[in-house]
């Protein structure tokens, strides 16, 4: 893989990455790993091409829904289960970023987030989502027909793999003749047109792709958890999203993950003790705190530091 | 239609809101010319700009480019006819380097540019020619720099650069010596004038000096409408044109 290419902190993240379940109970960081990952997929859309998409959820409950329904009912294994989660998203994201694309700002925003409530009505009511109660004992079955997936560890270095893969398709595509061209629509719009690029098409695409990948996060997380609820594809979710991606920091490569693992870490802390109730309250004050004090994230100031000292 | 006509519009009117910006206005430019669209302040040059590159929808009339009507199509596409435009304000790529400015508009035809699985290393093919468009207006020493970086006539420079690596048949140039200092707009001059040899230039232009220089023909424009037409000797003697343009053409001159 071109990202890890001779280049010592990737090495070191990947061992880490490779022993760290030895320490830290592996379904937590396969929490981590998959929002890490829709939290990328979201990124590549408000960091990369500068759209700021309120509707997410919705490619990450379709990617669950689609999954656990298949893998409970037609007896997938799981790798074609994911696939299918991920195709399913990426139609998804086809019909949505066609009504939503020619939109700007606050219109993009907007339109994206009515679409998803509309989704999310839709999984309220139909058959096969099961309503408020949602998919339950989701089958993880086994990889490739061979590996049993129910032990935890086996998961986590396959739910690893995954994310491994995704990440790399995103950082692929910002680093590939397509991602030059959403450089260039996010620096200078009009003059990008006047080039003779589609400006549309581009976003477009960009849109189908964070959506696919957001599917993928979502079939993922499906089989982890073995639950598919909607929560997933409340609009809670899309906020929680766009919270990971700025405390991390916003068009950064590492940046979704970190603020991934800060609130899913978080909300785990806190989930458990007294202060279970104010969640909310906490995470509305470091966002606050996050946007108000070091806009570019927790990475981008890293960065920032690194730059400016070394 | 005579094949000598590059682009033609005939009866181009927008209107905003109770308001017609742009009146009828019959243009022709002949093939191979700098025609220059000069007029007052609010006249509407940058509208019609934006009307022939469908920046802005015209409310009625039609705009032909090569005999081909080029009215319903959009932005893009017309920059892929080869019918390209600068921007008032110098249009760039400010966080990339000045070199990816260049190659952006290289890329365009190279047809990889949906290829988000390939690495980006495959641009690097296009870096000669980058370089060389770059040298040709005296860039190529900054071919590394941020664009964020350069003072306001090299990104001029850069933006013709740019442009010109779409090698376009017609440019449309939006002043392209606003703003600049006395030496840059000399450059920028004689830059206009060195790419002009292939093809042809319509633009818009407060200098006057530049414009009597430049032009092979010149359209007037007031209130929107076509106030007169000719080479640089009868139109600025025509006392319709010193009228409108009295004051502005003082102005001018002190600017120059």
């Amino acid at each position: 893989m071109e990202m890890l290419k001779s280049n010592k902190f990737n090495i070191v993240l990947l061992a880490l990455a490779l022993v760290i379940p030895l320490a830290v109970y592996p379904v937590f960081l396969m929490k981590v790993l998959c929002f890490g990952l829709f939290a990328a997929a979201f990124n590549l859309m408000l960091g990369f091409v500068g759209m700021l998409s309120f509707g997410h959820a919705a490619f990450l409950a379709m990617g669950g829904y689609v999954t656990g329904y298949l893998m409970s009912n037609a007896g997938l294994t799981p790798e074609i289960g994911i696939l299918c989660g991920t195709f399913a998203s990426a139609v998804l994201g086809y019909l949505f970023g066609n009504l939503s694309v020619k939109r700007e700002g606050i219109y993009f925003a907007m339109v994206t987030l009515a679409l998803s409530q509309l989704l999310f009505f839709f999984f309220l009511q139909a058959p096969f989502t099961e309503g408020e109660n949602g998919l339950q004992g989701i089958p993880r079955g086994h990889l490739f027909g061979l590996i049993d997936l129910n032990h935890n560890l086996s998961m986590y270095y396959f739910v690893l793999a995954v994310f491994l893969l995704g990440f790399w398709l995103i950082y692929r595509t910002i680093h590939s003749p397509f991602g030059q061209v959403l450089k260039a629509i996010r620096e200078n719009e009009p003059r990008a047109i006047s080039l003779g690029y589609n400006v549309r098409q581009y976003k477009l695409m960009a849109f189908v792709i964070s959506a696919a990948l957001s599917g993928l996060a979502g079939s993922t997380k499906a089989l982890v958890f073995q639950l598919e609820s909607l929560t997933d594809a409340h609009w809670h979710m899309s906020g929680e999203v766009v919270l990971m991606t700025l405390v991390g920091g916003m068009g950064t490569i590492f940046g979704p993950l970190v603020g991934a693992a800060v609130v899913v870490g978080i909300e785990n802390f806190f989930s458990g003790g007294e202060l279970g109730t104010y969640i909310h309250i906490i995470m509305g004050l470091i966002f606050i705190v996050c946007v108000l004090a070091f806009r570019s994230g927790i990475v981008g100031e890293f960065n920032k530091f690194v730059k400016n000292n070394f | 239609m005579s094949e000598q006509i590059i682009l033609e519009t005939r009866n181009l009117t927008k209107g905003f809101k109770g308001f017609t910006a742009v009146d009828k206005v019959n243009l022709q430019i002949q093939r191979g010319h700098i025609h220059a669209l000069i007029g007052p302040n609010g006249a509407g040059k940058t509208t019609v700009f934006n009307l022939l590159t469908k920046y802005l929808i015209p409310t009625s009339g039609q705009i032909l480019f090569n005999g081909k009507d080029i009215t319903p199509l959009e932005a893009s596409k017309i920059a892929q006819l080869g019918l390209v435009r600068s921007f008032q304000i110098s249009a760039v790529f400010p966080k990339l380097t000045v070199l990816e400015n260049v190659r952006i508009a290289l890329q365009q035809k190279e047809g990889n540019s949906f290829q988000f699985w390939k690495s980006d290393k495959v641009l690097n093919r296009l870096n000669p020619r980058a370089e060389e468009l770059l040298a040709a207006v005296g860039l190529l020493d900054f071919a590394k720099a941020t664009t964020l970086d350069l003072p306001y006539g090299r990104k001029r420079a850069l933006e013709i650069a740019t442009t010109l690596a779409l090698d376009p048949e017609m440019l449309l140039l939006d002043e392209p010596t606003q703003g600049m200092g006395h030496e840059d707009v000399a450059v920028v001059a004689a830059l206009i004038k060195k790419v002009s040899a292939e093809r042809t230039i319509l633009m818009v232009e407060h200098n006057l000096h530049v414009v009597s220089q430049l032009a092979d023909r010149i359209t007037v424009l007031q209130r929107g409408a076509v106030l007169t037409e000719g080479d640089y000797a009868t139109v600025s003697a025509d006392p319709r044109v010193k009228e409108a343009y009295l004051g502005v053409a003082a102005d001018a001159e002190v600017a120059a």
